[in-house]
């Protein structure tokens, strides 16, 4: 086994092992996470960051160029959607009035979104056209 | 090889909250959390078979997966923002 393969299995595993440990995280905060917020977080950034060092080490233990292509691809995806949807289910679950944490600090739209009130006819234009 | 399957191993186990959330999640919001969280462990069990068993198909289903699971988390945030449960 020459020193390249040495580096190449133990780059490609690390790689593995820290992405799965990342989702393995993530779960953990979908379990105790207080609030529905916060499990948002815990998913889609300690998720998506681990689903894509996982696919880097696939990349990394069988180098190939379509392999290369796929991978990178499916990984350049992932980060351009993921905070798209984790912002669309963050907005969501306001909107359907899912509660705060206990010890939540600050509330920034402070309910003006939330389920039961029709937005001021001002403001939120948007948002009343399109219910 | 045997990192792999410990690896596996351990996302089996990453699918366990998720379940209980579908199951006892207080709010329609956390259900399609947990469904978004199984799309990633999906995506990362492909990707992991594939070296597995030596076949670069698997490959494919994660680039599929990917747009499927964005596709499936939008649609999701929709319907939950239409129930206002």
């Amino acid at each position: 086994m020459s020193a390249l393969a040495i580096l190449q299995a133990l780059a490609g595993y690390g790689l593995i092992v820290l992405g799965v440990g990342l989702v393995g995280v993530a779960a953990l905060g979908l379990l105790r996470f207080p609030d529905a917020y916060s499990r948002l977080s815990a998913v889609t950034k300690a998720a998506t960051l681990g689903v894509c060092l996982t696919l880097l080490g696939v990349l990394v233990l069988d180098p190939s160029w379509s392999n290369a292509v796929k991978v990178l691809l499916a990984v350049a995806l992932q980060f351009l959607t993921s905070p798209v949807g984790g912002f669309a289910l963050g907005r969501a679950s306001y909107r359907s009035g899912s509660p705060l944490a206990p010890g939540s600090l600050y509330d920034e739209l402070g309910g003006r979104q939330r389920a039961g009130q029709a937005p001021e006819p001002g403001q939120g234009g948007e948002d009343g056209a399109r219910r | 090889m045997i990192v792999i399957d410990i690896a596996l191993g351990v996302l089996a186990l990453a699918l366990l909250p998720a379940l209980w959330r579908i199951a006892v999640g207080p709010t329609d919001a956390d259900r399609a959390l947990s469904a978004d969280h199984v799309f990633f462990v999906f995506l990362a069990v492909a990707g992991l078979l594939a070296i597995r068993l030596e076949d670069s198909v698997f490959l494919d289903v994660v680039l599929v997966g990917t747009l499927v699971g964005f596709l499936a988390t939008i649609t999701l945030a929709r319907l939950v923002d239409r129930r206002r449960s």
